[in-house]
């Protein structure tokens, strides 16, 4: 059966598990790639970067949730704008407060959070026609989907680029790394890398299940 | 050459640190507007204007701020006046061009969530740039941002005839021309000393 789209979605398993892999905003959606590129050098950046934007995403969808009803139409992209900004501040200068090594090697890219296209999509999307509780499911959902994505790329540059992960040594002092990794072209490519892979995955997928298909068929 | 002189400030955001393909700002119109050389180009201007009036309007916005000690509200004011720009330039777009105005799309209106010009504002606070200053450097990020732009598109119109593996089409190809282009920008470090 096909669903309005313009009433509320039901709460269920699929708006939590929507972000994590069947719209996952970095490798289905393709959406926020600057912070995905420009922070993932070490997988401890990916993961601050990724906490300090599902932070923002939970909470400015929620606060456009709750006022989905005062905000007039004609200015609400202006609104949630205003909205995301003043949550990336609180959580720019919370980050300053709590580790200034971290708040510097993230540098302006806290701050660019505003401008990533995930959160004010979100917000358009889905946080202005629906419940609070909804909305913070969502957003938990996309966060995290960002953020295991955000992790995906952090991980791999910072092994095959500095033999680390974590900070944590892991091949020796006789390991030869391959700095490309670390430098800008290296994001491209790895990202690059994992959208080939999930390309393969899901021709895979759907190859099986035509397969499956027609042997029900011809049973 | 001297680190603040006009010159390396210019060409510093226009090839050697490029926006797009050293510190990975704007990939969504780069990846989403680069099918045609000529939108390339048409996209390219649009920022390069946006870029113009938002960092003169951020300098003087910021001065204001400091002097009233209100820095924290500076990311607000910096958007409200992006997205202003970009209204004005919708408008006149559309006033006197509305074949462009199509082929633009939701990419015009997009520019406002475009991390390079919000980005351009941060960067030229952070390194405190007189207003000749921000005038290079925005006027460098811009003509870098539509340089790269550009080359993508050419790329990408060639690549239309290339046979490549189904599963790699799209985005993967994309950035993995992408991360060349990037490998060739790198041959620029240390162009200004």
């Amino acid at each position: 059966m096909v669903r309005d789209p313009r009433l509320p979605e039901p709460l269920n398993w699929g708006t939590f598990t929507q972000g994590l892999w069947r719209d996952n905003p970095v490798f289905v959606m393709l959406l926020g790639l600057c912070p995905v590129l420009a922070v993932t050098n070490t997988a401890m950046n990916a993961l601050a970067m990724g906490i300090a934007t599902t932070f923002v995403l939970l909470s400015s969808g929620v606060l456009v949730s709750l006022l989905r009803k005062l905000i007039p139409k004609q200015v609400r992209i202006a609104s949630y704008i205003i909205i995301i900004a003043t949550f990336v501040t609180i959580a720019d200068y919370a980050i300053m407060a709590i580790s200034l090594d971290l708040y510097n090697a993230l540098g302006a890219f806290i701050q660019l959070i505003v401008a990533n296209c995930i959160i004010l999509g979100r917000a358009e999307a889905y946080a202005s026609k629906n419940q609070v509780v909804n909305a913070f499911v969502n957003g938990l959902g996309m966060g995290l989907g960002f953020t295991f994505a955000l992790l995906c790329l952090g991980v791999v540059r910072e092994i095959l680029g500095s033999g680390t992960l974590f900070g944590l040594s892991l091949f020796g002092a006789d390991f030869q790394p391959w700095a490309i990794f670390v430098l800008p072209p290296g994001g491209f490519f790895v990202l690059a890398f994992w959208l080939f892979l999930f390309a393969v995955v899901r021709k895979h997928r759907s190859h099986s299940r035509i397969q499956e298909q027609e042997i029900a068929d011809a049973a | 050459m001297q680190p603040d002189s006009l010159t390396f400030i210019f060409l510093n955001a226009f090839i050697i640190n490029n926006f797009v393909l050293a510190m990975f700002l704007g990939l969504c119109p780069f990846l989403g507007v680069s099918g045609k050389i000529k939108t390339a180009w048409n996209m390219g201007l649009a920022v390069i204007f946006v870029m113009l009036v938002s960092s003169n309007c951020a300098y003087f916005i910021n001065k204001l701020l400091v002097r009233y000690e209100l820095e924290f509200l500076r990311l607000i004011c910096y958007i409200a006046v992006i997205a202003s720009a970009v209204q004005l330039v919708e408008m006149a777009v559309k006033r006197f061009s509305p074949a462009l105005f199509r082929t633009l799309g939701i990419f015009l209106p997009l520019i406002t969530t475009n991390c390079a010009i919000l980005g351009l504002a941060l960067f030229q606070t952070n390194r405190n740039y007189n207003f000749t200053q921000s005038l290079a450097f925005s006027i460098g990020a811009g003509a870098g941002f539509t340089l790269a732009l550009i080359l993508m598109a050419g790329l990408r119109e060639k690549l239309e005839l290339a046979d490549v593996p189904d599963v790699s089409m799209g985005a993967a190809l994309s950035l993995t021309l992408a991360g060349l282009l990037s490998l060739a920008f790198m041959g620029f470090a240390g162009l200004g000393g």
